[in-house]
């Protein structure tokens, strides 16, 4: 095995490894048992007085919906009014202007819903002032959210009769205290013994060595990037995101980038284990999601390293894979399995440019954003996975005639009609983006206000990869990603405001579901189990869960994958 | 909802001070103390000049310097950006292409099927500091020309320039252009 390929292989197991202690700690914290960080409680208690807050009185699910849908509101007409008159305020030394309502709207979204889509560069779109006060601060929130709802899931499905489940500041505020904030220090460290920049000054001028002139960008990068990826937000400081030298300096670096997006979604699910104490049920989640994880990286991994074959056949030296796009200092090999972990996992960060990568990558990273739960973002990768474990009780339940039962709670009619409007507004928002996109490109329509120029403009590449940016765009949206085939040119208020109504449906309706059914489970009547329950923890059921995804995502996308980058896969001679 | 909006508001206020205040405070302060030039990023100094950061890629045409990677930005780093063009775009394999035959012609006594793929694809970052070892090797004989020196000279130089992968085992070796050009100088 080559040095790329074993770094690769090591990652993952050092990411798999790690997650278990911390999957235990985090079951711990939201359990309320005594753990390693609790001489912060003053600190938090602190906090909760001032603000008015009662953290000990235990909310309805409506009332936790009702908590989170209001904060996220402040933080969104906060986020607006910063990013709308950046320009003169202070902490901006190189004059980027404010911006314009559109990419506002964009951008206070994007990062509110934890996807991080960017249509400006942090270079020259932003003060750092926003840098730190707005996206910072957001990716940090935006992550306690998804974790903070995904608490409120997890105390649902105890094995008991309630409509108490916890309070929600109170899980908020300990994702941050407890988990969020030390590890981001940690990381933090780690960078800026690695090189990473932290500084408030602005663009440094520069003769270079064979006597250009040109400048450098910098900025407080070293203490955004850890909670870019610790909290799966993804968004980079720089507009080349984590293929920048000074956002990644080194193959270290890289490593530590990667297992800082994965490890606390890999943990969640081995939390939800100890925390219900059903360590099966989380084997049996986690084993689906890592063999649909692997089934997508492989052969992503394989077709980067062998490299292009229109290049390949002008014959030069290819031992390099393909490089068009990728950092030597990373190598093929770990730049696809970054494309697919980014993708599974809702981060959206990249140390690669995926409109560069060959077509089947770009097929697995798509279908990565459209099953959405292979670990999935940071809380809401399991609140979507619930959602395809409910469809699979309920059709198995169906196929062998028993009660449809999960955790010994009835499924019935009202929980399933959730379940399944969520699982198809998925697909919804995706295909119907795109087909209208699509519409506008393929007649070349003179979009006026919405677009500067005609439709096919917002496109860098033609034919079926051009299909792909459009596809690709509305896929990261909708699963809150924010990775991009950055190709295109979406910096105009056609692709600012539908990406951003994409978001925020993508992100508040998947959350709301799933916390509703398990809400509405926890105040049935609890059945024990009984010789005729239908056991959710065995293999056989985990490969039922594993059909019901391929199902839904292979019938829904397969056609609009068909006339993207399969299409492009096979043009290839 | 009402009754949710006067605690969001100030929790939103304290979160701000501890997460987007103190936390990047500390991170400034450790910084100062305990990062390469106190976190401005490290730079590289040529006969006391300053010449660039030894992250950043520089831009490298003439003849007597080890090239690095095509760039998106120009080696700008104002911006920064990759070509974002697709495996199958006509233009882009023409550009390919033509990148190739500007190398075969700058460097004669290669042969094609050696010209190493990062040497006429563009980066990610269009800031690439790094090239690998065979991209500098395979600029030997066009250098040594140039400047008149001999081939062994320069590829002792790349040796001790070749960064091996991670603890000797995980990703790939590489060179930083910019400090190899640097010694290259320093040389004559």
């Amino acid at each position: 095995m080559n040095t790329e390929i074993l770094g690769v292989v090591l990652t993952f197991i050092v990411t798999v490894l790690l997650a278990i202690p911390i999957g235990k700690y985090i079951a711990k914290v939201f359990g309320g048992e005594k753990s390693l960080l609790d001489f912060l409680a003053p600190i938090e208690n602190l906090i909760f007085r001032i603000c008015g807050i009662d953290a000990k009185r235990e909310m309805t699910w409506k009332e936790s919906l009702a908590a989170l849908l209001t904060i996220n509101l402040v933080w969104f007409i906060f986020a607006m009014l910063i990013l709308m008159t950046q320009g003169s305020l202070p902490l901006n030394p190189d004059h980027n202007p404010s911006m314009t309502p559109d990419l506002a709207f964009n951008t206070a979204i994007s990062f509110l819903v934890n996807c991080n889509l960017q249509d400006y560069s942090g270079e020259t779109g932003v003060s750092y002032l926003t840098q730190v006060m707005v996206l910072m601060f957001l990716q940090f929130v935006s992550a306690a959210t998804g974790v903070a709802a995904l608490a409120v899931v997890f105390n649902a499905m105890k094995e008991r009769t309630t409509d108490k489940l916890g309070n929600f500041y109170n899980y908020f505020m300990k994702t941050l205290t407890r988990i969020l904030l030390p590890l981001c220090i940690v990381v933090a460290i780690l960078f800026l013994l690695n090189g990473m920049p932290m500084t408030f000054h602005g663009k440094d001028n520069i003769v270079t060595l064979q006597g250009d002139s040109v400048q450098v960008s910098r900025g407080p990068v070293a203490a955004f990037v850890p909670i870019k990826h610790l909290g799966t937000n993804g968004g980079g400081f720089f507009g080349a995101n984590s293929a920048h030298p000074l956002e990644n300096p080194n193959y270290f670096t890289d490593m530590i980038e990667l297992l800082s997006q994965s490890v606390l979604p890999f943990a969640l699910v081995f939390a939800l284990g100890y925390y219900l104490r059903r360590r099966k049920l989380a084997l049996m989640i986690f084993g689906v999601m890592t063999v649909g994880f692997l089934m997508l990286t492989i052969p992503t991994i394989v077709a980067e390293v062998k490299g292009n074959p229109m290049i390949s056949k002008m014959g030069i030296d290819m031992s390099s894979g393909a490089m068009e796009g990728k950092e030597v200092r990373f190598g093929a090999a770990a730049s696809g399995y970054w494309s697919i972990l980014t993708t599974v996992i809702s981060t959206g960060s990249v140390n690669a440019m995926h409109d560069s990568y060959m077509p089947v990558s770009g097929i697995n990273q798509m279908l990565a954003m459209m099953v959405n739960c292979f670990y999935g973002g940071k809380g809401v990768g399991i609140l979507n996975f619930y959602i395809f474990i409910i469809i699979a009780v309920f059709i198995s339940g169906l196929m062998v005639g028993r009660t449809p039962e999960f955790l010994g709670k009835k499924i019935e009619a009202k929980e399933m009609k959730i379940a399944v409007l969520i699982a198809l507004l998925h697909p919804f928002l995706i295909l119907v983006g795109t087909a209208l996109a699509a519409y506008f490109t393929a007649n070349d329509t003179a979009m006026g206000y919405w677009f500067a120029g005609k439709a096919s403009g917002w496109l860098n590449n033609p034919g079926y990869h051009g299909f792909s940016e459009m596809l690709y765009q509305y896929s990261s949206s909708s699963a809150n990603n924010g990775s991009g085939f950055e190709g295109l040119n979406d910096n105009d208020p056609f692709w600012n405001i539908t990406a951003g109504i994409v978001m925020i449906l993508g992100r508040y309706l998947p959350i709301i579901g799933p916390v509703a059914i398990a809400g509405i489970l926890a105040g049935k009547k609890y059945i024990p189990e009984s010789a005729g329950t239908l056991k959710t923890d065995t293999g056989t059921f985990g490969l039922m869960v594993f059909a019901v995804i391929v199902i839904i995502a292979a019938l829904a996308f397969f056609p609009a994958l068909a006339l993207g980058p399969i299409a492009e896969h096979f043009s290839m001679k | 909802m009402k009754n949710h909006i006067l605690p969001a508001i100030k929790l939103t206020l304290a979160c701000i001070i501890v997460f987007a205040v103190i936390y990047p405070l500390s991170i400034w302060g450790i910084a100062l103390i305990a990062a390469p030039n106190h976190g401005e990023g490290e730079v590289l100094t040529q006969k006391g000049r300053v010449v660039g950061y030894a992250l950043i890629g520089q831009s490298f045409t003439q003849a007597k310097y080890f090239n690095g990677r095509p760039s998106a930005v120009g080696y700008n780093a104002a911006g920064s950006g990759g070509s974002n063009k697709g495996p199958t775009n006509p233009d882009y394999l023409a550009s390919v292409k033509f990148a190739i035959d500007t190398f075969m012609l700058n460097n004669p006594s290669i042969k094609k099927e050696d010209v190493p793929v990062e040497l006429v694809t563009a980066s990610g970052s269009g800031l690439d500091p790094d090239i690998s070892p065979k991209a500098a090797l395979v600029q030997v004989p066009r250098i040594a020309k140039a400047r008149n020196m001999s081939e062994d000279k320069l590829k002792e130089l790349i040796k001790q320039h070749t960064e091996s992968p991670l603890l000797g085992f995980m990703g790939p070796s590489k060179i930083n252009v910019l400090k190899l050009n640097i010694s290259l100088d320093n040389l004559n």
